[in-house]
C-alpha cells in the first residue's frame, strides 16, 4: 500500500510552563505555518499529566482553524493512514520535568575533569559538581557534597586506558560510599555511567553495580591527547530518556499519540527534549548551506548555545547550556555572575546601584511580568547582552572535542587546558547568528534583536543576523528527521526573521580612522560608497530579499572576512533591519571607561540603529 | 489565549491549610490518622548514614594494599569503637607489632586491595520532623510522614530567607507604611513573630537576631542589604537553608514597600496567637513562595464569602500591581479589553485598566498584575 501524501502535520514542544503547538499544511505545493496554539503546561498539580495541556493546546488550534486534530473522544491527537480528518504526523519535543542534573567525576579536575563536564554540557545536563582526586577536598566532604547535591546522574570517568588504575577506584569508592539518592522516583537505583580507564572496569563494578545502576562505555579520555564523548553522551542522552522525561506524569500516553503511518504501517515518533531538537535544527540549516552557524536560546531560567563550525574540513556541532543564565528565573544570577558594572555599562542613562538591584531582584521573584516602560525594557536588554556574552563565554571554554575522536589534541595543547576551548568558535568564520528566546524574539523593535546580539556575540567580519520568530525550532528540529522538505520550507518561510548582515571589520589598527570601505550596486544597477570609521555604527537601509553586490576594501591590519588587509568580494543581504556597518573594533570591544562619554556613544549607537525612540535621551537622572 | 490567568499570592483570613511533612529517607511514622497534633510534635522520625571517613591502612601500616587483609581484625558490616584496633600487622617474634586504630565510632564499611583504603562509617544520625502547625493528621504516607490539616489564617509572601519556625505574633509598627526600625525592638521581642510594616534594614536585622526575634514579616527589604546580610549575591532564588538565626518574609518585594493593607490589617488581628513561619523560597517551575501560618479556633469565621475560582479575574477583582511604573499599588479590574495595546516601552501587549485605591486610573499590561486571593 503506497503511502498518503503528507500534507498536514502537528507538531507540540511541552516546555517547563508552556506547551506550543503548531499545524503545518501543505498549500500550493508549499509547507507553511497555518495556525499557533498554545496552553499552560501541566506536569505540576492539580492536573499532574503533560497530555492535557497538549489536548489544550491543540484544542486552541481546532476552534480558530476549525477543523478537527484530535481523535472523536478528545483525548488523543488524531493521527490517520489515510482518512481526511485527523492529521498525517504528529511529533513532540519536551523539556518539562525540568533539566538533567549532574555530577562528574574524573582523576585531575583539569583533564578528565574537563572532558566528564564537556560531554555531560554537550548531552544537555546542568552540570552540578565536578569531583577529581585533586580538587582539594578530603574524601569525607566529597562524599558530602555528592549526597547533599542529589544528582540524577553521575558521569564516572578517569585515567587513560592502560594507565594507573587506583585514582579512579578511589573515586568509585566515594560514588558508593556517598550513596546518593535520586531526586525522582524513591524505586530505582541512581544511573552511573562509567568512562574511564577500561582496565579499572571490573574494580568499579566491583564497587558499585550492587547499589548503582551502572553502565560502562567506552573511555572518554582513552589517550592523553584525544577527547571520545560520543559514546557517553548518548549513554546520558538514553538515561536522561529512560529516568528523567519519564518522571513528567503523562509522557508515557503522549509518547504513545506520536508517529506516523508508513506504507499502512503505524511508527512511533521518540519524544526529544526540546534542546536535543533545536540543535538537529542547527545542525541541519548548517549541512544543507553549507555554512558555520551559530543559534541561541535565551530562555526564563537557562541559556542554551549551539554551533556549528568547521574544524579540519568537517562541521563540528556543539551545545552547551548555561544553566543558570537567563531573563527571568535566573536573572539575579546573571548580575551575580556578571558584576553590577557590566550590566550598567549598556545602559544609555545614568542610574542608582541600588535602585538597578531591587529592579532586578523584582523581577527574579516575579518572573512573568514584562516591562512597561521604555526605560525597564532598556535594562532589560542590558541584563540580556550580559546573559548573552557570558553564555558565549561558556560555549567557548566548552566548544572542544564534541565530535569525539574527531578532535585531536596536541600533547602541548593538553598540558594547557585552558586553552582547549576557544579553538572551534571563530566569530570571522561565522555565517549565520539566530537568536530565539521572549528577549529577542519578542523585542519591540526587530533592530533591538540586532543590537542585543552584535553587542553579546561581537560577530567578526560578515554574518547574517536572525531571530526565530515564534519559537519554533524544537518542532522543525524533530521535523527535520521525518520531513526534511517541510521542515526546511517552514524554517526559512515562516521560522526565521532574516534582520540583515553585519559587516564589522576587526583588527589592531588604532590609528585608521576609517577600518574598511565598503562598495556596492544594488540591483537597480546604482552604486553606493560607505566608509566604515571606528567607533560608528551606520545602518544601510537594504530590505528583507534583497541583494547588492559588495566588495570591501580594509585598511592595513584589518580583516573584513577576507583576511587581513585583503579586499572581501562578493554578497550582502538585506533584512527587516538592514545592512549594519559596526566599526567598533574587535579583538577587544571596548566601553569607554569614563561614564559621560560611555553614555555619550551608547546614546549615538542606538540612534544609528534607530535602536530606541529618541525620549530615550532624557532618561535617567544624574546620582 | 482564551483566558487570563494571573495567579496571585494568597492572603486568606480564615482557610484550610495542609502540610506534607515528610521525611528525606524511609522511616516512622509516629502519629495515627485523626490524631490532634500540635507544632511541636513529632510525627516522623529516620535515621539518615552516617559520615564517612576514608582510611588508607596500607599506607598508615606501610604495607602493600593486597597484604592488608589477612591482619585486619575487623570485618565490613562490625562496629568500631574510637581508637578500637582494626588491624595489626605480626611483627618479629611477636614484638615491634604496628597497628591501626580507628578514629571513629562506628562501623567498618569496606577495604578495597588494590587501593588500600578502608571505609568507616560514623553512626546514623538522627532525623526528626515535626508537624510545624497545630491541626489534626489527615493522612498518613506509610512510613515517610504524615499530612497535618489546619483551620488557619494563611499568608504567603514573595521572597524569604530561613526556614521554619514559631512563636507568638507581635504587631510593633503602627500602620503598613511604617519601618520597622531598630528603636522598635526591646527584650520583650525575644522569641516572637514580629510584623513589620513597610521596610527592615540589615542593621535592624541583626539587632532582632541579637534579641532572639524568631521571625520578622516586613513588606520590602534592600538588595543591597539582602547582599550584606547573606554575605553573598544571591544568585538562583532558592532559599530556606540560610543559617542565620532569623526567618524574614517579604510580602511586596525589593525596595521600600508599603505591605498591602489588606494583609496587614488580618495579621495584626491575629496579635498573641501562635504562627508558624517558613521563609524558603523556590522560584523556578514548582515555585515555592515563603509563608505565615497561624491556626485559628472555631470561633473565628471567615468574612470572605465569595468562593472565587483561583486565577479566574473579572471586573471588579483586586489586583496589585508588580512592577514599575505602579509597582506595589491596589487597586481594582476596570475593563480587561481584547485587543493588544501599545505600551511605553512600545511592546503590544494584552492589558487591562485598572482604578487605584485613590482613584487614580491606568492602563497596565496584564502580566504585571497579581491577583489578591481571597
Amino acid at each position: 500500500m503506497a503511502s498518503k501524501e503528507i500534507t498536514r502535520i502537528l507538531a507540540t514542544d511541552c516546555g517547563s510552563t508552556t506547551t506550543k503547538a503548531i499545524l503545518i499544511e501543505k498549500r500550493d505545493g508549499e509547507f507553511r505555518l497555518i495556525r499557533r496554539g498554545e496552553a499552560p503546561t501541566t506536569v505540576e498539580a492539580p492536573a499532574e499529566d503533560v497530555t492535557k495541556g497538549v489536548l489544550n493546546a491543540v484544542g486552541e488550534i481546532e476552534d480558530l482553524e476549525g477543523i478537527e486534530l484530535l481523535n472523536d473522544a478528545k483525548d488523543g491527537v488524531n493521527v490517520s493512514a489515510d482518512g481526511d480528518k485527523g492529521v498525517d504526523i504528529y511529533m513532540s519535543t519536551s523539556s518539562a520535568g525540568g533539566g538533567l542534573q549532574m555530577t562528574v567525576a574524573g582523576v585531575v579536575k583539569s583533564m578528565t575533569g574537563e572532558s566528564a563536564q564537556r560531554a555531560a554540557l554537550g548531552a544537555g545536563a546542568i552540570v552540578m559538581d565536578v569531583v577529581a582526586s585533586n580538587d582539594g577536598r578530603l574524601p569525607h566532604e566529597k562524599v558530602a557534597d555528592i549526597r547533599r547535591l542529589r544528582p540524577d546522574m553521575i558521569l564516572l570517568s578517569g585515567g587513560i586506558d592502560g594507565g594507573t588504575i587506583d585514582h579512579v577506584i578511589e573515586l568509585a569508592e566515594v560514588v558508593r560510599a556517598a550513596d546518593p539518592k535520586p531526586r525522582f522516583g524513591v524505586g530505582y537505583k541512581l544511573p552511573v555511567i562509567y568512562a574511564g580507564n577500561k582496565d579499572a572496569t571490573d574494580a568499579v563494578a566491583g564497587e558499585l553495580s550492587d547499589s548503582m545502576e551502572l553502565k560502562v562505555v567506552d573511555n572518554l579520555r582513552p589517550v592523553l591527547e584525544r577527547e571520545n564523548l560520543g559514546p557517553a553522551r548518548d549513554e546520558i542522552h538514553e538515561l536522561f530518556m529512560e529516568h528523567v522525561m519519564a518522571q513528567a506524569p503523562g509522557y508515557a500516553r503522549l509518547m504513545s499519540w506520536a508517529g506516523h503511518f508508513v506504507e499502512g504501517e503505524w511508527k512511533q515518533l521518540p519524544i526529544m527534549p526540546t534542546p536535543g531538537a533545536v540543535g538537529k535544527l542547527i545542525e541541519s540549516v548548517a549541512k544543507n548551506e553549507e555554512i558555520e552557524v551559530m543559534g541561541v536560546d535565551i530562555g526564563g531560567a537557562t541559556t542554551d548555545v549551539f554551533s556549528v563550525f568547521t574544524s579540519e574540513g568537517a562541521p563540528v556541532f556543539n551545545r552547551t547550556v548555561s544553566a543558570n543564565l537567563g531573563m527571568s528565573y535566573s536573572v539575579s544570577n546573571v548580575l551575580a555572575s556578571a558584576g553590577l558594572d557590566n550590566v550598567m555599562r549598556w545602559v544609555p542613562f545614568m542610574m542608582d546601584e541600588a535602585d538597578l538591584r531591587n529592579r532586578i531582584r523584582n523581577k527574579m521573584i516575579r518572573p512573568t511580568t514584562i516591562p512597561q516602560l521604555l526605560e525597564e525594557l532598556i535594562i532589560e536588554q542590558a541584563i540580556a547582552r550580559e546573559a548573552l556574552r557570558l553564555a558565549l563565554i561558556q560555549h567557548r571554554e566548552l566548544a572542544t572535542g564534541l565530535k569525539g575522536v574527531a578532535q585531536e589534541r596536541t600533547i602541548g595543547d593538553a598540558f594547557e587546558q585552558t586553552q582547549s576551548g576557544g579553538t572551534l568558535v571563530d566569530m570571522m568564520g561565522l555565517n549565520l547568528l539566530i537568536g530565539s528566546g521572549g528577549v529577542l524574539s519578542h523585542a519591540p523593535r526587530r533592530c533591538q534583536a540586532a543590537h542585543m546580539l552584535i553587542d553579546a556575540f561581537l560577530p567578526e567580519g560578515i554574518t547574517m543576523l536572525a531571530v526565530d520568530s515564534i519559537f519554533m525550532m524544537p518542532q522543525l528540529g524533530v521535523l527535520s528527521e521525518v520531513h526534511p522538505k517541510a521542515a526546511t520550507e517552514v524554517f526559512d518561510k515562516d521560522c526565521l526573521i532574516k534582520l540583515g548582515t553585519c559587516v564589522a571589520p576587526t583588527g589592531p589598527a588604532k590609528k585608521a580612522k576609517v577600518l574598511a570601505t565598503l562598495k556596492m550596486t544594488r540591483s537597480d544597477g546604482s552604486l553606493e560608497e560607505h566608509p566604515i570609521e571606528i567607533d560608528r555604527i551606520e545602518l544601510i537601509p537594504l530590505g528583507v530579499g534583497e541583494k547588492v553586490q559588495a566588495e570591501i576594501v580594509p585598511a592595513k591590519h584589518i580583516d573584513a572576512g577576507a583576511g587581513l588587509g585583503e579586499m572581501w568580494a562578493g554578497e550582502l543581504e538585506g533584512g527587516v533591519v538592514g545592512l549594519i556597518l559596526d566599526g567598533r573594533g574587535r579583538r577587544p570591544f571596548e566601553l569607554p571607561e569614563d561614564e559621560a562619554t560611555r553614555v555619550a556613544k551608547l546614546q549615538e549607537w542606538s540612534k544609528a540603529l534607530d535602536t530606541y525612540p529618541e525620549r530615550f535621551l532624557s532618561m535617567g537622572g544624574e546620582e | 489565549m482564551a483566558f487570563a490567568y494571573t495567579p496571585g499570592l494568597r492572603v486568606a483570613d480564615v482557610t484550610i491549610v495542609r502540610k506534607e511533612r515528610r521525611l528525606p529517607l524511609t522511616g516512622e511514622t509516629l502519629v495515627e490518622k485523626g490524631q490532634e497534633v500540635t507544632a511541636e510534635s513529632v510525627v516522623a522520625r529516620t535515621e539518615l548514614p552516617g559520615n564517612v571517613k576514608m582510611l588508607n591502612i596500607a599506607n598508615v601500616l606501610g604495607l602493600p594494599p593486597s597484604d592488608i587483609p589477612s591482619i585486619l581484625i575487623k570485618s565490613p558490616g562490625d562496629a568500631i569503637a574510637e581508637d578500637e584496633v582494626l588491624g595489626q600487622t605480626k611483627g618479629l617474634w611477636g614484638l615491634f607489632k604496628n597497628s591501626v586504630r580507628s578514629p571513629i565510632e562506628g562501623t567498618f564499611e569496606s577495604y578495597n586491595e588494590i587501593t588500600g583504603q578502608a571505609v568507616l562509617r560514623e553512626p546514623p544520625i538522627p532525623v526528626e520532623i515535626d508537624a510545624y502547625v497545630k491541626g489534626t493528621v489527615v493522612e498518613v504516607l506509610g512510613n515517610e510522614g504524615v499530612v497535618v490539616e489546619s483551620r488557619a489564617t494563611f499568608v504567603q509572601g514573595i521572597f524569604g530567607i530561613g526556614g521554619e519556625v514559631r512563636g507568638e505574633l507581635d504587631v510593633i509598627v503602627e500602620s503598613p507604611e511604617q519601618e520597622l526600625t531598630a528603636d522598635l525592638l526591646d527584650d520583650t521581642c525575644k522569641g516572637k513573630v514580629l510584623l513589620g510594616g513597610s521596610f527592615v534594614s540589615s542593621a535592624t536585622l541583626r539587632k532582632a537576631i541579637d534579641i532572639g526575634v524568631k521571625a520578622i514579616v516586613v513588606g520590602g527589604f534592600d538588595d543591597k542589604d539582602l547582599k550584606e546580610f547573606l554575605g553573598y549575591d544571591l544568585g538562583v532564588a532558592i532559599t530556606g537553608h540560610e543559617k542565620k538565626g532569623i526567618t524574614l518574609v517579604l510580602t511586596e518585594g525589593f525596595g521600600r514597600m508599603t505591605m498591602a493593607h489588606g494583609t496587614f490589617d488580618l495579621l495584626k488581628a491575629r496579635k498573641g496567637m501562635l504562627a508558624s513561619v517558613n521563609g524558603a523560597t523556590q522560584i523556578r517551575a514548582g515555585v515555592m513562595r515563603p509563608e505565615v501560618v497561624i491556626p485559628v479556633g472555631e470561633d473565628i469565621v471567615s468574612s470572605s464569602t465569595e468562593d472565587k475560582q483561583a486565577g479566574a479575574m473579572d471586573i471588579g477583582s483586586p489586583i496589585r500591581c508588580i512592577r514599575a511604573p505602579y509597582f506595589g499599588r491596589l487597586g481594582k479590574v476596570l475593563a480587561l479589553p481584547a485587543e493588544l495595546q501599545v505600551l511605553d516601552s512600545e511592546a503590544k501587549v494584552r492589558v487591562l485598566d485598572v482604578e487605584f485605591e485613590d482613584g487614580e486610573k491606568a492602563t497596565v499590561p496584564r502580566a504585571n498584575v497579581e491577583l489578591i486571593e481571597e
